[in-house]
Order: C-alpha cells, then sequence, then structure tokens
C-alpha cells in the first residue's frame, strides 16, 4: 500500500501534450478559435505562393556580378546593377581614385555614431572630440589641405550627401526647434509673435515648395555675382522645416509639464535660464522622445526629396544609372537596395529611441 | 532681441559681399573663374550623364565641353551643373551658370519673355510614337481610341493631346513619372503606344525585351530644335558660344577631324586656314586664341564624331543622323561662314 502511494507520487500528473511544448504554442497562438485558424491558413497559404518564388528570384537565379547582357537571359534579380554602379550610387560625382576619402569620412561619423550611443560617454570631452571629429570629416570631403586634392561640394553626392543633410539638418534643426518652441512660449510679445509667425509659415508649405524657393527663387533676389552653394540653400531650407515640426513637439512637452514645477523652480530662486536648463527641459524632452524621433526619421527620409532641385543624392544615383538604357529594366533591385540603406537608417535611430526612452524612465 | 541681431547680422553681410565684385563681361567672368560653368540634364543617356565613374559623358556635355575648350585651350575646365526643367532657366538668368546645354528647344517665348538667346541648334530632334509590330499600326493616324504612354512633360503631353484633337480622334493618356516605369507599362502591354521625343523612343527600345518587335511610326508631330543657352544682353559670349558649336559643324564639312586636324594645319586651303587660325583674325575678332578652332576639334573631334561617340549608331541609342547630318548630306546642320 504505501508502495503504491510512493509510485503515485513519483508519476506525477503532466498537461495534455496538445497544451505545452510547440504542439501547444502553436495551438493557443495560431490555431485559436476557427477565425484565427483561417487567418493562419490564409496567411500559411500566401507565405506558400510568395515565399519560394521570391527566395529563387533573388537568391538562386539571381545575377550578382557581370554585365547587364547576362541579367538580360537570366529570370532572376540583377543584383549586378548594384555591384557594376555602386560607387557612382554611392558616392556620385566624388573623383573617382579619391572616393577613399567620403568612405572614410562615413566610417568616422558612424564610429563617433555608435561610441556615442551610450549616455554615460556623453561627456564635455566627447563633445570637443565630435568637433575635431567633424572637422576632419569636413577636411576628407573638402581637401584643399594636408596634400588632399580640393574637391568642390558641387562633386558631393550619393550616401555621404544624404548622411550630411540628413546628420547636420537634425542636429540644427533639434536645438532650433527648442529655441523656437521656447520662443513661443516666452511672454515677450515680439519674441513670441515671431515664433509663432515663422513656425506656422513653415508648417503651411510642403518641404518641395521651400527647396524649390530655395533653388530658384531665392538665387534671383542675391545682387549680381553672387550664388550660394546648391546645397548650402537646399541643407538650409531642410533645417527651417524640420525646426518647426520640432518646435511644435517640444512645446508639447513643455506643456506637459505642471504648473508646480516652474512655482517650485522659482520659489527656489532660480532665473528663467536655469529654470529651463535645470528643470522644465529635462522633463520636457524627455517627454517628447517618441515623437521627435519620429519627425526625425521623417526628416532623413525627406532629404531624398532634394532629387527634385537636381542634387545627386542617393536616390537621384540610383535614378541616374536607371537611366542609363544598359541597366533601365532593373529599377526593382536598384530600389530595394536604397530602401534597405533608408531602412537601415530609420531603424538603427527607431531602436535607439526605444533604447533611450528605457533608460530614461529607469531614472 | 536676438532675432533683430540676427537680421541685421545677415543684412550687413549680403550688403558686404554684394559691393564685392565689379559686373564684368561673362567671358571675362569665366576666365578669372578659370573654368566654365554648363548646366546640363544628367539623366538623358547619350546627351548628358554621367558614367559608373562619375564622369559626364554626351551631346550635350560634349558640346559643352567645345566652349572651354574654345575659351581655355582646355576642354576640362569645366564644371558641370545638373538642372531639373524648372530649375534651368532661372539658372541661367541668375547667373548660376555661363551657358545651358540641357536638350532645350528654341521656342519664341523663351527667346523673349524668359530674356534667352538660343544658338546653333546641336540637336534637331521630334516626337514620335513607338509601336508594338503586332498592332499592324503603319501610321500615327490610325492610332484612333489608342492608350498612350507619356512622361509628363513640358511639350511631350501636350504635342500629343494637338496631335489627336487635330485628326479629331479619341486617346487615352496613361502617364508615368519614371522612364523605367514607362518602360514597364509600354512592354507590358498596358498602352498601344509610347510617345517621346525621337531620341528617347530609341532608347526606350534598346531596353525592349525584344526591340525588334517595335517599330517608330514615320510621323514626327513636333519640331525641337535642341540648342545651347545664353542670356540676353552679353552679345560676345553669344558669338563665342554660337561659333563655337559651329566650329563643330564646319569642321565636319571640312573633313577636319581629332585624328587629321595636326595634317590639316598645312592644309593649302585659304578656308581650313582661316578655320584653323593658321591665317590670324577669326580668333581676335571673338576675343579668343587663335588656335580656338584647332583646340576644339583637337580635343573633342568634329559634329561627326561626337554624334557617332554618344548617339550613333553603335552606341545602345543607334540613332541615324536624319535631320542631324551635313546640309550637303541631306540634313539640316549647316554653318555659316568662317570669314
Amino acid at each position: 500500500m504505501p508502495s503504491a502511494i510512493l509510485q503515485n507520487h513519483e508519476a506525477e500528473i503532466r498537461p495534455p501534450v496538445t497544451s505545452v511544448g510547440v504542439i501547444g504554442w502553436v495551438k493557443q497562438n495560431l490555431f485559436d478559435g476557427w477565425f484565427n485558424t483561417l487567418l493562419t491558413l490564409v496567411t500559411v497559404y500566401f507565405l506558400y505562393r510568395i515565399g519560394p518564388p521570391l527566395f529563387r528570384w533573388m537568391f538562386m537565379d539571381s545575377v550578382w556580378f557581370g554585365p547587364a547582357s547576362e541579367c538580360n537571359q537570366n529570370p532572376g534579380a540583377c543584383w549586378s546593377i548594384i555591384s557594376s554602379n555602386f560607387r557612382f550610387i554611392l558616392f556620385g560625382f566624388y573623383p573617382y581614385d579619391q572616393q577613399w576619402r567620403p568612405l572614410l569620412a562615413m566610417l568616422i561619423l558612424f564610429g563617433f555614431l555608435y561610441y556615442s550611443r551610450d549616455r554615460r560617454r556623453w561627456t564635455k570631452r566627447l563633445g570637443y572630440a565630435w568637433i575635431i571629429g567633424l572637422s576632419a570629416m569636413g577636411i576628407l570631403m573638402r581637401g584643399g589641405i594636408l596634400g588632399l586634392s580640393a574637391v568642390e561640394s558641387s562633386q558631393w553626392g550619393g550616401l555621404p550627401l544624404t548622411l550630411i543633410l540628413s546628420v547636420f539638418g537634425l542636429t540644427a534643426a533639434y536645438p532650433l526647434g527648442i529655441f523656437l518652441a521656447l520662443g513661443r512660449r516666452s511672454k515677450m510679445p515680439i519674441i513670441k509673435s515671431l515664433s509663432v509667425v515663422y513656425i506656422e509659415l513653415i508648417r503651411g508649405v510642403p518641404l518641395i515648395s521651400l527647396l524649390f524657393m530655395g533653388s530658384i527663387i531665392f538665387p534671383l533676389f542675391l545682387p549680381e555675382g553672387i550664388t550660394i552653394n546648391k546645397i548650402l540653400r537646399a541643407q538650409v531650407a531642410i533645417i527651417l522645416f524640420t525646426a518647426a515640426y520640432i518646435a511644435e513637439v517640444v512645446r508639447g512637452g513643455l506643456q506637459g509639464i505642471p504648473r508646480g514645477q516652474y512655482e517650485a523652480a522659482e520659489s527656489i530662486g532660480l532665473n528663467y535660464y536655469l529654470t529651463m536648463r535645470l528643470v522644465i527641459l529635462p522633463q520636457a524632452l524627455k517627454i517628447v522622445i517618441p515623437p521627435t524621433v519620429s519627425i526625425l526619421i521623417s526628416a532623413f527620409k525627406d532629404t531624398s526629396l532634394v532629387v527634385i532641385i537636381a542634387l545627386f543624392d542617393l536616390l537621384k544615383t540610383t535614378q541616374s544609372v536607371l537611366s542609363n538604357p544598359e541597366w533601365m529594366g532593373f529599377s526593382k533591385e536598384a530600389y530595394i537596395f536604397i530602401a534597405l540603406l533608408y531602412f537601415l537608417g530609420c531603424f538603427s535611430m527607431a531602436n535607439y529611441s526605444r533604447k533611450l526612452e528605457r533608460e530614461l524612465s529607469r531614472d | 532681441m536676438r532675432k533683430t541681431v540676427c537680421f541685421f547680422v545677415l543684412a550687413l553681410a549680403v550688403l558686404v559681399f554684394a559691393t564685392g565684385p565689379a559686373v564684368a563681361g561673362t567671358l571675362d567672368e569665366v576666365k578669372a573663374r578659370g573654368y566654365l560653368i554648363a548646366g546640363v540634364n544628367g539623366g538623358v543617356f547619350g546627351f548628358s550623364m554621367p558614367d559608373d565613374k562619375g564622369t559626364w559623358k554626351g551631346l550635350d556635355v560634349d558640346t559643352a565641353k567645345a566652349i572651354a575648350a574654345a575659351v581655355f585651350g582646355d576642354a576640362e575646365k569645366i564644371k558641370f551643373s545638373a538642372l531639373t526643367a524648372v530649375q534651368r532657366l532661372p539658372a541661367l538668368q541668375s547667373k548660376e551658370i555661363d551657358v545651358l546645354c540641357r536638350n532645350t528647344t528654341q521656342t519664341l517665348t523663351r527667346e523673349t519673355t524668359n530674356g534667352l538667346n538660343f544658338v546653333h541648334v546641336n540637336y534637331y530632334d521630334g516626337q514620335g510614337f513607338l509601336v508594338p509590330k503586332k498592332l499592324g499600326v503603319k501610321s500615327a493616324k490610325e492610332l484612333k481610341g489608342a492608350t498612350v504612354c507619356v512622361l509628363p512633360g513640358t511639350t511631350t503631353e501636350l504635342n500629343v493631346a494637338d496631335f489627336f484633337r487635330k485628326h479629331n480622334m479619341e486617346w487615352k493618356p496613361v502617364v508615368i513619372e519614371q522612364p523605367a516605369e514607362l518602360n514597364k507599362a509600354f512592354f507590358s502591354g498596358r498602352c498601344d503606344c509610347l510617345t517621346s521625343d525621337a531620341s528617347q523612343l530609341a532608347a526606350h527600345r534598346s531596353v525592349a525585351p525584344n526591340p525588334d518587335d517595335y517599330v517608330l511610326l514615320p510621323e514626327i508631330i513636333s519640331k525641337e530644335p535642341l540648342a545651347p543657352v545664353v542670356r540676353h544682353g552679353d552679345d560676345q559670349w553669344y558669338d563665342i558660344v554660337n561659333w563655337s558649336v559651329m566650329a563643330l559643324i564646319q569642321a565636319e564639312e571640312f573633313g577636319i577631324t581629332s585624328k587629321n586636324v595636326d595634317e590639316m594645319l598645312k592644309s593649302k586651303d585659304p578656308g581650313i586656314q582661316r578655320f584653323l587660325g593658321v591665317t590670324p583674325g577669326m580668333g581676335k575678332a571673338l576675343g579668343l586664341d587663335e588656335r580656338w578652332a584647332y583646340n576644339i576639334i583637337k580635343q573633342l573631334g568634329n559634329y561627326g564624331e561626337i554624334f557617332e561617340r554618344n548617339v550613333g549608331v553603335n552606341t545602345p541609342l543607334k540613332l541615324e543622323r536624319g535631320l542631324n547630318a551635313l546640309w550637303t548630306e541631306g540634313g539640316l546642320m549647316y554653318a555659316a561662314p568662317f570669314r
């Protein structure tokens, strides 16, 4: 008898196979009720129809290197449009034998961005390092000293141009946006109305029209003999545009801070600058991280609009390759490639903002 | 406060810069700068497009280089500025560029209202139709009720609308922005015919899965004389650009090529002697070096060489000379006498 009890103890009752392990997971997540079962089956069917042919097109039947004539005989993707033209797509008109310079500049930029991802490393020294790094990049791109041949900015293109427009656009627009937001909340009537007019005017027109104005109308107002660089004009338009949007987002954050915070800061005798610097902005900017990042992401993608003023950014160099009769038929492959590059940029920004949010909410 | 200060600084900066350079003729400006700035298209194969190393290639590019060769004796002293259709005229008006070589059609309003001058034509184009052979159409007048693939363009769309209205025919336009997408739509049979400038249709046909399945219809429904453009009000610069283009044409008529130009210096023909500057006079009249035409031909070749190199029968475009042949061979290329 006692042994029987013992045995019962040993043979502990397991849950049925259908509710644990792989089968259990599948049942619970994919075949949970008739509606979900139907959805699963439909999805599986579409994956089956799309997946294998896509895989075959992208990897099995594809041509990775070689001339366009080889692609024409092949049913698969023609990745050789990228491999044959990737230096033009990436660097545009930058002199062919000097293209290590923009490459190095981009590597420096990525290195800095990677190192700075950790908030604990944000020290004054890093700030100086950034200034040195950015100047090094500028020297590399522009040349003219240290034995580097001069390369005019009109010859910049491709990925470096896209990165320059976005990185400088975003870093300049962010502080400008904060100033505008503060200006709009200011009690001084002139500053307040100037900020409101600026924000509403800029938000009232699309970026394309700003770019057009910068590139077409603006030069007509300049006195004889003065021309301002095309890239600079586009860069300024992007900064002005993004700043107006950031201003509104930051204003939202400022309004979200309870009145008590302002009063508390005043009661310990902080002036306006210190109140903002130490109490209000750190909290307000933290609240608005998600909308700010989505503005930054859309600004990053909006840089591709400079195509319409014939700056050879990443998208334009790709389109330029596509207008060569040899490669005209392979737009899918080319667009997939740059979509991938843009996705990498946007995804890492989004990812970083999530990380930043997590860290800040822990504090 | 800060804003007003900023504004004043900006205004001051503009004033300071504005008092800088004195207004001079375009030739002096170009010489002082050390290079020519030419506005080009940037996306038209055979006319102006960067190759896979980022070097500009094409008929318009070589025309612009000819001007640089005439001014500096060096065809490489040139910078290209890629411009869109909307940008091109303001860029010239605001002196961002010295000359526009961007397949631009000469029209009355552009010469008058826009304050521009077109020099000698460097390519006679015209709008045509490309149809699949199996459609069995022999003439554009049989295209009643056709769906027409067309790029949204300044005049292409209007011309085709005019054509169908004039012949009292129904039609359905399919407007597509990108050339590559336009091709796909046409080759997959979404439209019965494709319309564009004849030179472009050749490019479209060359990428067809089977180019021989498509034919160009004989009708050319518009005149598109494409010529380099300069600003009103600088006649010396106009002359230089105009005669640089004519020099290319005249060299072909003389039979001078980039290969035999050195031998031609010894020619007994007084016309060739004047042309190449052996007998001086022409260069001085233009305000250029006497060897200006020699430099053009030596470095770029004559018009025929440029044509064959960029758009001729041995290129993917496979264009015949047609209207662009010399006048002695039934074309329209005709240079005024060099004397």
